[in-house]
């Protein structure tokens, strides 16, 4: 429509026009201008508000809480709360920080990702190009599984895992993930190999391909980006969760999000806000850093994920 | 094409084998492990799963019991708070940044990354910036005026409102991106129509755009709905369920039941009302999204 | 006669992209002009920046007499069609020929009176109670003029209107709104690539490229005297043909073919020099009819296009390709040899360099 802000040049050499000519001026500070901007700039600053909170209350010391404005930068900057968190903060016995619970992460997203996308991806695939008889029962089943309440099939899963010798241990927990991971990424997968022009697969079969030639030869390679939108999707999904880790695992192994809820709502000793805020950043940290570097692909991860689930 | 074709088990045995895991996490985990949840809930199993059936002697307790009505209550309020909230500023936010407007994407980054964090740090965080002594009441109260009161996590009429805060701020940001996205298949001639019509902006967006991306309200909403019957691990976060019981909800409730009240019987008949919730928002969407193609 | 649209010294830029530079233009009342030209050319932008859609960079925009430049759309007193019909899919078809209305505050009696007259016109009676989704793509287009024509201006803009459609429903539409401009007098102009379009419905053409007009003349003068070499090849199908050569006192000298020049209509007098010599396939001669014209050439036939009523030929002549338009009833062959001629009034030149008209 109209670009504001752009004032007219007028241009010289043309013959005279009388009246209007070129861009309906436009005042830079028009009412409609200072209505979307101030109210986009209002909702910012509201949304940005807890994350700076987040970051100027781990660098204060805690005399400087006490006494200060929580919004208020530090007088003092230390990074002593932030060490503390990593690598003194207790949980129940336990004394060496969030440190335990960062690497439990690391070792639950990691393969969980992988699997998860493994199976989804060749799943997807399979659906979208040799579909099956029955096939698309099983995927309703699957889709419509998404949106049970994961409280339903806690027990079950328990006893599953129990039977299977997994419980409380990490590749339990992996293969729970997998599991609640499916639905979304199939889907996902689901469409997009479905987008991929029909042709492309028919000419590889004349061709004499395979199931499994084609689909690391042929789609494969040519779905770079979904990939990178599901692994974004499962690993911010994965780290974030919070439920499965607390049921499936063992205090030993408690992933990030369990240990830091457990060192902040601990009702022992003298609150640290200080260092509860580090804690909390930290764990926020790395779905923050994809969110910041991935940009665009998390928006296309969880608008394709989101509007077609 | 394939389907049609002579059928046998090993037709496919590639993608078959493929599809091993959807078949299993389809029947057994998803169908049988609520099927199971379903069954046992009409048990009195204590610690252990127990097949002594009662009847409905679970629902009853349940029904009876004050934590799982402030549970229900609780989740009504914030159900209905979030849908109504996170629809319309969602869509306000969507439509101001639909104006063509500069530094979009910084915009958008800032109203979407609160939802790639984890409720617990949202919760944790919000605990923080409504901790009377320090946070948000303090401040305002050192500012002059002595009688402000806001302290939401320790009043138990008005704690499911501070999660709200929480839950607003974590997920508009996901509501906008959807409408945003709906806004832009909006096919430009429409806008141009309307303003060769002369009529005004606001009127367009609510005679014309809004009725055109009702499927992008109504999938935003099941996702909504989807995540609030979820809601759990940012009350843990937050409130922890309190002051006393005060910001219990279903979730919290089938978890403590299950898990540290060892009265597996109530968290199963607790988490089957849980899915008897969903199935009233699922099957009504289910059936105008993919049932009603057929007649339109 | 007065004036409808009058365009001044419009410039246009996103950016630094120009996408019009320059650009006059004067539309009669009543008339039916045509924006040709392929895509990215300019025309659509223009016509937006006649509805007031696109903020101009510079320059005025006139409609009626009136400076509309920094007009609202709707009050610029235009009607528009769109290419995609932009329907409002949630309302009847009543209801989007009265939205507009409606909202100026019309009064009721006043709009259901022009719904109906235009609804009889374009004979959509009988859809008036549907919605969009439930008509055709022909039956939609029709709609979307009725949208234009309830509206009870003068001017009409049409953007592609007809793209959408198969071949069969745009050419009748082509028809109907040809019809239609016959029966109301408007003001028309229209956006389209397609020169069938173009050449059927106006009144005048404008044939745009890069953002400015390459000529602006009727229909049969801009086939038959095309301004410079990029309308000569842009109108006629299949293209001219096109001889690479030097204008040498009276003749044109292409390779070891010479062909006269005498006849030919110089634009301004005689001049030597490099310069391309155009001729349209249908304007070529064949077999006995050659041998009457003044320059004549022997040919084989390499390829033979059937299209029923008419026969398109590729021949090789002294090593090009050159296309004719015979009669559809000849039988021929590729390989036979075949007799070409044309007379040199017949012929287009373009300076070499600037390819305008010679």
């Amino acid at each position: 429509m109209s670009d504001p802000g752009i004032l007219n040049v007028a241009g010289v050499g043309a013959d005279a026009l009388d009246g209007p000519r070129g861009p309906k001026p436009r005042r830079r500070f028009s009412r409609r201008n200072i209505f979307i901007y101030g109210t986009l700039i209002v909702v910012a600053l509201y949304y940005l508000l807890p994350l700076w909170v987040m970051v100027v209350t781990s660098l204060k010391g805690m005399p400087e809480i006490r006494l200060g404005n929580i919004f208020a930068p530090p007088v003092e900057i230390t990074f002593q709360p932030w060490v503390k968190a990593w690598a003194e903060a207790c949980t129940g016995l336990n004394c060496d920080g969030l440190s335990r619970g960062f690497w439990n992460s690391v070792r639950i997203t990691v393969p969980s990702v992988i699997l998860s996308i493994l199976i989804a991806s060749v799943n997807g695939y399979a659906l979208a190009n040799w579909r099956f008889k029955g096939a698309d029962v099983f995927f309703t089943i699957l889709i419509f599984g998404a949106f049970i309440p994961y409280q339903v099939m806690l027990y079950p899963i328990v006893i599953i895992l129990r039977e299977i010798g997994l419980y409380g241990s990490l590749t339990g927990l992996v293969l729970v993930h997998s599991v609640f991971g499916m639905p979304i990424l199939t889907l996902l997968f689901r469409n997009y190999f479905t987008s991929l022009p029909e042709e492309l697969f028919k000419a590889a079969r004349v061709d004499g391909a395979g199931f499994w030639q084609i689909y690391f030869q042929i789609m494969l390679p040519m779905s770079l980006p979904i990939f990178v939108v599901a692994m974004i999707l499962q690993v911010t999904g994965i780290w974030n969760d919070f439920l499965f880790g607390v049921v499936y695992t063992k205090p030993d192994l408690y992933p990030m999000t369990v240990q830091l809820n457990n060192i902040v709502n601990s009702v022992q000793g003298v609150k640290e806000y200080n260092v509860n805020m580090a804690a909390t950043l930290l764990t926020g940290l790395v779905p923050l850093v994809i969110y910041f570097i991935s940009g665009k692909l998390f928006v296309r991860g969880i608008a394709a994920g989101a509007v077609k689930g | 094409m394939a389907a049609a074709r002579p059928l046998g088990l090993f037709r496919n045995i590639n993608a078959k084998i493929a599809a091993i895991p959807m078949v299993l996490t389809a029947l057994v985990v998803f169908t049988g492990g609520t099927i199971w949840t379903v069954v046992y809930s009409f048990t009195n199993s204590k610690l252990l799963p127990r097949e002594k059936f009662v009847g409905f002697q679970q629902y009853e307790r349940l029904w009876g019991t004050e934590r799982w009505n402030v549970a229900i209550e609780n989740l009504l309020i914030y159900g209905a708070c979030m849908v109504v909230f996170s629809l319309v500023i969602g869509f306000v936010l969507a439509a101001l940044l639909d104006q063509k407007i500069r530094f979009e994407n910084t915009f958008r980054t800032i109203l979407l990354y609160p939802f790639a964090l984890s409720f617990i740090v949202t919760g944790l965080v919000w605990q923080w910036l409504l901790n009377p002594d320090f946070g948000i009441q303090s401040v305002i109260r050192a500012l002059g005026w002595e009688s402000f009161d806001f302290d939401p996590l320790y009043n138990a009429d008005i704690v499911i409102y501070g999660v709200l805060i929480a839950g607003l701020w974590q997920g508009t940001g996901l509501v906008m991106c959807l409408m945003l996205a709906g806004l832009r298949g909006i096919d430009q001639e429409i806008w141009k129509a309307a303003r060769v019509d002369g009529i005004p902006m606001w009127k367009t967006y609510i005679f014309i755009v809004i009725p055109m991306i009702r499927p992008v309200f109504i999938t935003t909403l099941v996702i909504i709905a989807s995540g609030i019957v979820r809601l759990y691990d940012l009350i843990v976060a937050q409130t922890g369920g309190g002051p006393g019981i005060a910001s219990d909800v279903p979730a919290k409730y089938v978890y403590d039941y299950m898990f540290q009240g060892q009265n597996l019987g109530q968290g199963f008949a607790a988490s089957t009302m849980m899915l008897l919730a969903v199935l009233v928002v699922i099957i009504p969407w289910a059936y105008l999204e993919f049932g009603g193609k057929k007649r339109v | 006669m007065e004036h409808s649209i009058e365009i001044k010294h419009l410039d246009l830029s996103f950016g630094a992209v120009k996408v019009l530079q320059d650009l006059n233009l004067d539309v009669k009342q009543g008339e039916f002009l045509v924006l040709l030209g392929s895509s990215g050319c300019g025309k659509s932008t223009l016509l937006n920046c006649i509805a007031g859609l696109l903020d101009v960079t510079d320059g005025q925009i006139w409609i009626g007499g009136e400076n509309v430049t920094w007009e609202e759309p709707s009050k610029r007193g235009i009607g528009m069609v769109f290419q995609s019909y932009a329907l409002y899919p949630q309302m009847t078809v009543r209801g989007n020929l009265s939205f507009g209305l409606k909202n100026a505050g019309v009064s009721k009696a006043e709009i259901a009176e022009r719904v109906n007259r235009a609804a009889q016109v374009l004979q959509i009676e009988p859809l008036l109670d549907r919605k969009p989704s439930a008509l055709s793509g022909g039956q939609r287009q029709r709609v979307a003029i009725g949208r234009a024509l309830v509206r009870d201006v003068d001017v009409f803009l049409f953007d592609e209107p007809l793209s959408n459609l198969d071949a069969k429903l745009r050419a009748d539409l082509r028809v109907e709104i040809k019809q239609l401009h016959a029966t109301l007098g408007n003001t028309m102009i229209y956006v389209t690539h397609d020169q069938i379009e173009a050449m059927t419905l106006a009144d005048r053409i404008a044939i745009m490229k890069g953002g400015a007009v390459m000529q602006l003349d009727a229909p049969n003068a801009i086939y038959n005297r095309p301004a410079n070499k990029y309308v000569a090849e842009f109108i006629g199908s299949p293209t001219m043909n096109f001889f690479e050569g030097e204008v040498q006192g009276g003749n044109f000298l292409s390779g070891e073919l010479a062909i006269p020049l005498e006849g030919y209509a110089w634009q301004g007098g005689a001049v030597d020099g490099a310069a391309w010599l155009g001729i349209r396939p249908e304007h070529i001669a064949s077999g006995e009819v050659a041998a009457h014209k003044p320059f004549q050439a022997e040919a084989t036939v390499e390829l033979v296009e059937p299209l029923g009523s008419d026969t398109l030929l590729r021949c090789d002549v002294a090593g090009r390709h050159v296309w004719v338009r015979i009669d559809g009833q000849t039988e021929i062959a590729p390989g036979a040899p075949l007799s070409l001629g044309f007379s040199p009034e017949r012929a287009h030149l373009f300076e070499k360099t600037n390819e305008t008209r010679l």
